[in-house]
């Protein structure tokens, strides 16, 4: 199941992840999962929120960069070489990770990870057909 | 020392018969030969005959750096192409150069007055001249060569860039004499003392230094470092390239303009008035003696002040004070002329990059350092870093390869540069030149 992440452009300086947060906060928006990238001048901060759509217009009406990518939250099996097992069938089928980020809670006995794809619907084939859960947008954005 | 003693001693009244005399040739000769000049003439009523006086001048049309490009690539020559042994260029706004042409009786006169130049400076016949100006159809090289020949120097034509090997020869040659852009001196400073190498503790005794804006405090870093004599030159491939005016070593203070080939006025940017010596408004010159491409009143767009007060060195030259500023948006960047609109032009042809754009120029150390920061749309936007990156490279080679200077490209968040009513603030310098 594809999900959808917010990505926020935010140059590096004091107090811009906060605003990023406190806007979300203030309006309702939940933070599920979240990863920040950056370079020495700007970051990428991509988010996992429980409603999308209504951040990605809040986000834009205040002025900030927002995009909207596919990507897939995947069950880990909690234990040693859980994430190791996964990455082997997509290895196996030169499926390449452009990157990946954790979510704080747990999906039953499994953790959960956001993984970004360039080839999106060619891994969700992989990992279906390899027994890998992946979690729907609407069970996701609650968790 | 003086090269041409008859000429750059003039007493001023001779010297002003002998600009009549020439600038009225200058105006036959253009209002014959060059179709642009007669329309521009023809357009204002007057006729070559018309200047009686060195007074009359400003009755002259002005030239910009428009018309040459209007007329791109020869259409300002005054003699057939077949007589134009040499011709250079330099960067254009619009990705077009600007052309000049010289006959062999300007690389000629050319060679005179960078012989003018280095003598001023003290270089002398027996002198290892390093010439690290570069060479192609920057003026900058090949203009300092020939003078320094026509010397007797024995020239080392090194070019620009190359700092190890530069240091290298500079130790193994004996160089005595060195030319180049100033910033540049200090760069080559630190690579010497990187390789142990002090540049105090070699024969080097004198330094040409042009092709950009410098200031007196950077002059004392570099003859302190050096351990020598560090001259100011000045000049632009419009009106003949280095070799316009130059300081001399006795009072380094202000450059003596080559009048005998030259007529410099100021005049008011904005009114386009002349101005009395010794006030500041923009440099504009008449290329009296120049055969290939003369020009009439050639706006430079440099702010200085023209000082008539006679030098200790005996020469009668009226001297310019370092250029402190420009009437256009013009940048100057480690000795590479930068319009901003050049940089515009470069972004505004790649897809999703916003029409709002910011230049930083700064001095870190001895070298000047361009960036320029292009705010992040979302048709830019990526959530991968490398494809940011690669934007922000890719706009760097574009601006290497196209304008031939080095620039760090920054993105930033949208609406963070400065929106402002009419004329937008496209370029913050904080470089100090006072």
């Amino acid at each position: 199941m594809k999900i959808l992440q917010i990505s926020v452009f935010i140059e590096n300086q004091s107090g811009r992840l906060y605003e990023v947060t406190n806007l979300l906060g203030e309006n309702n928006i939940n933070i599920r999962a979240l990863s920040l990238a950056d370079t020495s001048d700007f970051g990428i901060l991509r988010l996992i929120v429980n409603d999308p759509q209504k951040a990605h217009t809040l986000l834009k009406e205040n002025g900030f960069t927002v995009g909207r990518t596919e990507v897939i939250a995947v069950e880990v099996p909690d234990k040693p070489g859980g994430l190791a097992s996964v990455l082997k069938v997509l290895n196996e089928n030169n499926i390449n990770v452009e990157y990946m980020y954790a979510f704080v809670e747990m999906s039953g006995d499994c953790a959960v990870m956001i993984f970004r794809f360039d080839e999106t619907d060619k891994a969700l084939e992989v990992l279906s057909k390899n027994n890998i859960v992946t979690i729907e947008g609407a069970k996701i954005y609650g968790i | 020392m003086i090269w041409n003693e008859e000429f750059e001693t003039l007493p001023r009244e001779a010297l002003e018969a002998l600009q009549l005399k020439r600038l009225q040739n200058l105006l036959e000769r253009v209002y014959a030969n060059v179709p642009f000049y007669r329309h521009a003439f023809d357009k204002k009523g007057i006729k070559p005959e018309d200047i009686k006086s060195l007074k009359d001048l400003h009755k002259l049309p002005f030239t910009y750096k428009q018309d040459m490009r209007d007329n791109y690539p020869y259409g300002l020559f005054a003699v057939p192409r077949e007589q134009v042994v040499r011709i250079h260029a330099s960067s254009g706004t619009t990705g077009k150069p600007t052309v000049v042409g010289y006959t062999r009786r300007d690389v000629a006169t050319w060679a005179e007055l960078m012989a003018r130049t280095f003598t001023a400076a003290g270089v002398k016949k027996g002198d290892v001249l390093q010439n690290a100006y570069g060479y192609g159809l920057f003026t900058g090289g090949l203009g300092a060569h020939y003078g320094a020949e026509l010397i007797g120097a024995s020239v080392i034509p090194i070019s620009g860039g190359n700092s190890a090997k530069q240091v290298m020869i500079l130790k193994d040659f004996g160089t005595t004499a060195i030319s180049c852009t100033p910033s540049y001196a200090l760069n080559l400073y630190e690579v010497a003392l990187e390789e142990g190498i002090n540049l105090k503790d070699l024969p080097v005794r004198v330094g040409v230094f042009g092709a950009e804006p410098w200031t007196n405090a950077m002059r004392k870093e570099i003859e302190e470092k050096w351990g020598i004599d560090a001259i100011d030159i000045y000049g632009l491939s419009e009106v003949m390239g280095p070799g316009v005016s130059f300081e001399c070593v006795e009072a380094k203070n202000g450059m003596h303009i080559n009048e005998d080939h030259f007529i410099a006025e100021i005049i008011d940017p904005e009114t386009e008035e002349p101005l009395e010596y010794g006030q500041v408004g923009e440099l504009v010159f008449t290329t009296i003696t120049k055969e290939a491409i003369p020009l009439i009143r050639y706006r430079t767009r440099d702010i200085t002040r023209l000082i008539k007060e006679p030098c200790k060195c005996g020469r009668t030259f009226v001297r310019m004070e370092k250029v402190t500023g420009r009437s256009d948006d013009m940048l100057i960047i480690r000795g590479v002329n930068v319009f901003p609109s050049q940089i515009e032009s470069i972004l505004v042809e790649r897809k999703g990059v916003q029409p709002h754009y910011q230049l930083v120029v700064d001095r870190v150390g001895n070298l000047d350092t361009l960036e320029v920061q292009v705010e992040v749309g979302e048709d830019l936007f990526s959530d991968e870093i490398k494809v940011l990156q690669n934007i922000e490279k890719s706009i760097e080679k574009d601006i290497k390869d196209i304008i031939g200077v080095s620039a760090k490209v920054k993105l930033v968040e949208p609406k963070t540069i400065q929106r402002s009513e009419g004329k937008a603030k496209r370029v913050i310098d904080k470089r100090v030149l006072k």
